[in-house]
C-alpha cells in the first residue's frame, strides 16, 4: 500500500512537472497584455477609446500578443487586487486607464519588479512604470477654431466634470482656438462635479442652452451633451469618442483619444525587450488626438484653416499656447513671440481670457 | 438674471420634477394606508432598467411604461409578502429593498449600458401651447408629464371624494376598527403597497426613458430617497407633493443656471442646495405638529395583526 501511494505521488509530481513546462513553453510564445478599466466598455466614451486600443494592438500584433481587460474597476484597495491578480496570473504587461489606479500601480509594480506597467495620466514614473497621456488640448484647439466660427450667439457653452488642470488646460486651448477667428467669443463653464452622470450633464447643457449657448461641448464621459444639442437644435463638439450617430446634425466634430499606435509600440518594445520607463505625452504628431470628420455644414475655408492649423500642430511650427496670452482680468501672461512649456501646462490652474465664471477652488 | 431664463428654469423644473411626482405621490398612497415601504429608491431603479429595455428592444412607450409598473409592482409585491404576510418589521424590509433594487438594476442593465434611446417627443397641446410664455410654461411637456399630473387629480379624488379613499384612509387610521367593519385590512394594503411599487417604477421609466435616455447604474441617484421625504414635506397632501417635487426640481436645476451666469458661488456648495432645501423644510414643518397629527396615518409603520385582535 505504502509503495502504491509513493507511486501515485510521484506520478503527480511529473505530471505537474510536464503541465508546468507545457504552460511556461505557451506562455514565452506569447505577450500577456492586461488592461484595467475605469467604467463598462459601452459604446462611447472613455473606456471606450482604451478599448478600441486594446482592438487595434490585438490586429497589429495578431499571434505575438494576447490580452485581456477587466471593467468597472473602481479606484483605490479594490485596483490594487485586480491589479495584483493580473500580475499574478502571468500577464506580462499591464496598462492602467484612470488616474486613480496610480499608487496601486506603483505598489503592485514593486512586488512585481519582471512586470512591466503603464499607467495613464498619472506623474509618477518608477523601474518599471511609465506613464503615458495624450495632449488633449490640441484636439481642443482645433474644436475651438470651428466652434468659434460656427456661433451664432458668440457664446460657447462647456460642460466640466472637475477643475483640475487637464480639464482647464482644455477649456483654455478651446476658448484661445474660437478667440483666434473670433475675438467676440464668450465661454460659459458648468461644473457638474462628476465625471459621468448623464442627469446632470443633460441638466448642465439644458442650463447653458437657455443661456445663449449655441455650441455645446463636454469634458465628461457620457454622449448627454451631444444628445441634448440635437434634441435643442444647437450644435455640439463630442469629447473622447465620434458621439454622431447621437446627434448627426449636431455634432460638428469630436475630439477623439487614439491610443492603438502606443499600445502597440509598447509592447513591441517590451517583445523586444527594449521599454523603457517613459512618461509619454503625445498628440496630433503621434496620432493620438484626431478629429472626428467634420460636420458638412462646416464652410470650406474653415475646415481648410482647420487643416493647416493640423499641420502646424503636428510639424511643430505652431503651439496652442503661445503668446499674447492674457488672463481672465486682461493681465498678459505670456508675452508675445514665447509660448508654455510642458511643465507650465501640466499645472495650469487658471482661466484664459473669454472664459466666464471663476475656478471652483 | 432675465425674464426668459427664468421661464426655461421653470420648465426645466417640471420635467426635473416629474419623477418625485410620481414615485411620491405612489408611496403617498401606500402610507396612507399605514405601510411604510422605505424601498422606493430600488423599486425605482428596477423600473427604470426593466422600461429601458422594453423601450430598447420594441421602441413602444405604452410596453415600456407597462414592463416598467410591473417591475416596480413584483418589487412591491416582494414587499408586501415580507411584511404584510409574513408581518416583518417594515423600516427593514423597506431597506433590504432598496438594496436589493439596486443590485438587480444594475445586474439587468449590464448589457445596456451606454446605449442611447431617442427619448420621447414634447406634445404641444395645439393653440394653447401658442400663447407666449405661458404656451411654454404650461403646454409643451412630453405625455409622462401630462401623465403625472392626470396622477395627481386621480390620487386626490380617490382618497378624499370616494368610498374606497375613505377606507383606504381608515384602514391607515386605524386599522382594528376597520377590521372590525369587515373590512379585510391586508388585503386592501397589498393593493396600496403595489399602486406605490407601479407609480415608483413609472418614476423610473420616465427617468431612464424620457429625462435622461441612457441606462447607468444607479441612475435614480437618491432621487427615491428624495420622494420619501416629499410624503413627509407635504404633510400627507397630494397637491403638497406637487409643488415640493417641483421646488425641489427648481433648484437643482437653478445651481447650474446661477453657475453658467458666472456668478461665484463654489459649485460644490450649489450641489448641496436641494438636499440642504429637504433638510430645512423638514425641520420647519416638524415643528407644526398639528399639521402633520392631522394627515399623517396614525397606524403608519406599525405591523398589523389581524389574528391577535
Amino acid at each position: 500500500m505504502m509503495l502504491a501511494k509513493k507511486h501515485i505521488f510521484s506520478v503527480c509530481i511529473l505530471a505537474a512537472c510536464v503541465l508546468g513546462l507545457v504552460l511556461s513553453a505557451s506562455a514565452a510564445e506569447k505577450l500577456k497584455v492586461g488592461f484595467v478599466y475605469i467604467s463598462p466598455i459601452g459604446d462611447a466614451g472613455w473606456t471606450y477609446q482604451h478599448n478600441q486600443g486594446r482592438l487595434a494592438l490585438e490586429k497589429n500584433l495578431g499571434d505575438k500578443v494576447e490580452t485581456k481587460y477587466i471593467e468597472k474597476v473602481p479606484e483605490g484597495p479594490e485596483a490594487e487586487r485586480v491589479i495584483r491578480n493580473l500580475a499574478k496570473s502571468g500577464y506580462d504587461l499591464i496598462f492602467t486607464t484612470s488616474f486613480g489606479y496610480m499608487n496601486p500601480t506603483l505598489k503592485v509594480a514593486k512586488m512585481f519588479p519582471k512586470k512591466y506597467f503603464e499607467h495613464c495620466t498619472g506623474y509618477k514614473t518608477a523601474k518599471n512604470v511609465g506613464t503615458y497621456m495624450c495632449r488633449y488640448y490640441q484636439g481642443r484647439y482645433l474644436a475651438g477654431i470651428i466652434a468659434g466660427k460656427m456661433t451664432k450667439s458668440n457664446t460657447l457653452g462647456y460642460v466640466a466634470a472637475f477643475p483640475i488642470p487637464e480639464v482647464i488646460r482644455g477649456i483654455n486651448a478651446y476658448t484661445l482656438g474660437a478667440r483666434s477667428v473670433n475675438p467676440a467669443i464668450k465661454v460659459k463653464v458648468i461644473w457638474v462635479n462628476s465625471w459621468f452622470d448623464p442627469g446632470k450633464e443633460r441638466e448642465a447643457s439644458e442650463a447653458l442652452i437657455a443661456q445663449g449657448a449655441d455650441v455645446i461641448t463636454h469634458h465628461t464621459d457620457s454622449t448627454a451633451p451631444v444628445l441634448t444639442a440635437e434634441e435643442k437644435g444647437v450644435y455640439a463638439i463630442a469629447y473622447h469618442s465620434d458621439m454622431s450617430k447621437y446627434g448627426p446634425k449636431a455634432q460638428l466634430t469630436a475630439v477623439t483619444h487614439n491610443y492603438g499606435k502606443f499600445y502597440t509600440k509598447v509592447a513591441q518594445s517590451v517583445l523586444d525587450h527594449t521599454w523603457k520607463p517613459e512618461a509619454v505625452w503625445s498628440g496630433i504628431k503621434e496620432g493620438s488626438i484626431k478629429l472626428a470628420p467634420i460636420n458638412p455644414v462646416v464652410p470650406k475655408d474653415v475646415v481648410a484653416l482647420v487643416e493647416k492649423t493640423t499641420k502646424g500642430i503636428a510639424d511643430g511650427t505652431f503651439k496652442p499656447f503661445h503668446g499674447p496670452i492674457k488672463n481672465q482680468s486682461g493681465k498678459l501672461i505670456v508675452a508675445a513671440g514665447k509660448s508654455l512649456t510642458d511643465k507650465d501646462l501640466l499645472g495650469m490652474n487658471y482661466y484664459v481670457e473669454g472664459v466666464q465664471g471663476s475656478i471652483p477652488k | 438674471m432675465d425674464f426668459a431664463i427664468f421661464i426655461k428654469i421653470l420648465i426645466a423644473a417640471v420635467a426635473a420634477g416629474t419623477p418625485f411626482v410620481y414615485a411620491a405621490l405612489g408611496e403617498l398612497v401606500t402610507e396612507k394606508s399605514g405601510v411604510l415601504n422605505l424601498g422606493v429608491e430600488g423599486m425605482m431603479l428596477v423600473g427604470a432598467i426593466t422600461g429601458f429595455i422594453a423601450m430598447a428592444k420594441t421602441g413602444s412607450l405604452l410596453l415600456a411604461v407597462g414592463c416598467g409598473m410591473t417591475a416596480g409592482m413584483l418589487m412591491a409585491a416582494i414587499f408586501g409578502v415580507l411584511t404584510l404576510t409574513l408581518m416583518a418589521n417594515q423600516v427593514a424590509s423597506g431597506l433590504a429593498l432598496t438594496i436589493f433594487g439596486i443590485g438587480l438594476s444594475a445586474f439587468l442593465g449590464l448589457k445596456y449600458t451606454s446605449i442611447a434611446l431617442p427619448g420621447i417627443p414634447e406634445l404641444p397641446i395645439p393653440l394653447l401651447s401658442d400663447i407666449p410664455v405661458l404656451g411654454k410654461l404650461f403646454f409643451s411637456y412630453d405625455i409622462l408629464v401630462y401623465g403625472s399630473l392626470a396622477l395627481l387629480a386621480i390620487v386626490s379624488w380617490f382618497l378624499y371624494k370616494t368610498r374606497a379613499g375613505l377606507i383606504l384612509r381608515g384602514v391607515g387610521e386605524a386599522p382594528k376598527s376597520a377590521h372590525a367593519l369587515g373590512y379585510n385590512v391586508v388585503r386592501i394594503r397589498y393593493i396600496a403597497v403595489l399602486f406605490g411599487g407601479a407609480m415608483a417604477g413609472l418614476g423610473g421609466v420616465y427617468l431612464s426613458v424620457a429625462y435622461t435616455p441612457v441606462w447607468v447604474e444607479g441612475m435614480v441617484a437618491g432621487r427615491g430617497w428624495v420622494s420619501l421625504a416629499l410624503v413627509v414635506f407635504a404633510t400627507w397632501r397630494p397637491l403638497r407633493v406637487l409643488f415640493g417635487a417641483y421646488l425641489f426640481g427648481a433648484i437643482t436645476i437653478a445651481q447650474f443656471h446661477i453657475q453658467g451666469l458666472g456668478i461665484d458661488i463654489p459649485s460644490q456648495l450649489l450641489s448641496m442646495l436641494p438636499y440642504l432645501a429637504t433638510i430645512l423644510v423638514l425641520v420647519v414643518i416638524s415643528r407644526d405638529l398639528t399639521a402633520i397629527r392631522l394627515n399623517s396615518p396614525a397606524s403608519l409603520g406599525i405591523t398589523y395583526h389581524p389574528e391577535n385582535q
